[in-house]
């Protein structure tokens, strides 16, 4: 075969093209399929965003006439958190009882370290955190009988979490307000952090005027209007 | 020598077997592809733990940009038939005599991108030809007490799709002021339960939180 080739071009003697080898050449188709896949890679959802999920506390619209009253909780185990400005987190533990004289503000931060509001919460909730760990770590060891399947797995493991944090009765209630400069990163992360603690009792409420003065004194701003 | 005289090899590469892997992948990109709908505003989600994936359908998105702005998104529901967005702007038309031709109708259902215009630009905003004139009339929607129109949508939208659920989407320096507003308009319509969209935090940190 070769020889018959090598032999037609002698005698033609001009170009070399006439080899006549079908062959497409494919570069083109792919320069154009890269470009497709870079497309679709670029614009495909690969990561679809997370959710947090938070119920918040129900307005009392008529109190009246629904007889409805707000849940009466512990003062000693409540802790006040405010979020203020510069992602800094004030609070204090229990209720104001005189207006004219408030507890004093103490600061923490969102980091982990001794000053942040983790260390603080993780101190007050440790019973609950301690069981709620040994659970994941039996679950992880293979010593709970878990179902089998992935979804059903969740749910139970979901479950289990829910049932000891409903139970307990020694964990702090966590009333988490907003100062109006607190940006609404603050208010993910204090989320966040409640369900990496661990906390069972934990919801976000307005914040009243006392408390926005006690900030304001904090920081050394002159309250501009007590009054409401 | 004759032997070692190489053979006169033509530069050129076969290219099939990497057509043949380029073809594979890009069947697979374009049957799993499904389109990122854009933003109207640059928001950076805050970071969270949460490992639950966003619902597909029955989701009512309320977007909070930096400056304050206030977009609205929802979906057709789970059947594309059930044309969701369709019925709600209808009715928002009729709340705010605004009259919407089929067409329109038509166009709004398409669009799978927030919105944060106000019903009585939302006319101009469906027939606007491009994405600059889009961009100008996306001013945010009205949440005064006096015009209260982002309650409106949520009213509708929970007329409409009884199944739907309330995300919110914020920019994490978003001022708070803002993100309370909208809870309490939340509130007045009694949804208290919200699903907080956020970014998964790096796993490496949350490993360290676990920890502790």
């Amino acid at each position: 075969m070769a020889e018959i080739v090598a032999q037609e071009k002698h005698e033609g003697g001009k170009k070399k093209a006439t080899k006549g080898v079908a062959r497409v050449d494919m570069t083109p188709m792919v320069d154009l399929m890269c470009l497709l896949i870079t497309f679709f890679m670029l614009t495909t959802a690969f990561s679809k965003p997370k959710i947090m999920e938070i119920v918040l506390p129900e307005k009392l619209k008529d109190k009246d006439k629904d007889k409805q009253e707000a849940p009466r909780i512990a003062k000693s185990r409540t802790i006040n958190l405010i979020l203020g400005p510069q992602n800094k987190i004030y609070w204090y533990p229990g209720l104001v009882e005189d207006p004219k004289n408030p507890p004093p503000l103490q600061v923490a931060d969102f980091s982990d370290k001794p000053t942040g509001i983790r260390q603080l919460l993780l101190e007050r909730n440790k019973a609950l955190f301690i069981k709620i760990k040994q659970f994941q770590d039996s679950v992880i060891a293979g010593k709970k009988i878990i179902p089998r399947d992935s979804i059903s797995r969740e749910i139970f493991i979901a479950n289990e979490i829910r049932k000891k944090k409903t139970s307990d009765d020694t964990g702090p209630i966590v009333l988490i307000k907003a100062y109006k400069t607190a940006n609404y990163g603050n208010f993910v992360d204090i989320l966040d952090e409640m369900s990496i603690i661990g906390i069972a009792r934990y919801t976000f409420v307005d914040i009243n005027w006392i408390e926005e003065r006690m900030v304001e004194t904090t920081l050394g701003i002159t309250p501009a209007s007590p009054q409401k | 020598m004759p032997k070692i005289k190489l053979p006169h090899k033509s530069p050129h590469i076969d290219m099939t077997p990497m057509v043949d892997l380029f073809s594979l992948l890009l069947i697979f990109f374009v049957l799993t592809a499904t389109f990122r709908p854009q933003d109207p505003a640059p928001v950076d989600a805050p970071f969270s733990v949460s490992e639950k994936p966003t619902p597909d359908f029955n989701n009512m998105t309320v977007l909070l940009a930096k400056d304050g702005r206030i977009f609205f998104n929802i979906d057709n529901g789970p059947d594309t038939l059930l044309k969701y967005r369709n019925k709600i702007l209808a009715e928002m038309g009729k709340q705010y005599n605004v009259e919407f031709t089929p067409e329109e109708l038509r166009k709004f259902e398409k669009m799978t991108s927030s919105f944060g215009v106000p019903i009585e630009k939302m006319k101009e905003y469906l027939n606007a030809k491009n994405s600059k004139e889009k961009d100008a009339l996306q001013t945010g929607i009205p949440i005064d007490s006096l015009d209260n129109q982002l309650a409106s949508w949520i009213l509708y939208s929970r007329q409409v799709n009884s199944n739907v659920q309330a995300s919110i989407k914020g920019d994490g320096k978003t001022e708070f002021p803002v993100v309370k507003k909208v809870l309490d308009i939340f509130g007045e319509k009694n949804v208290y339960r919200f699903n907080l969209i956020t970014n998964l935090e790096a796993i490496k940190e949350t490993e360290g939180k676990t920890q502790q």
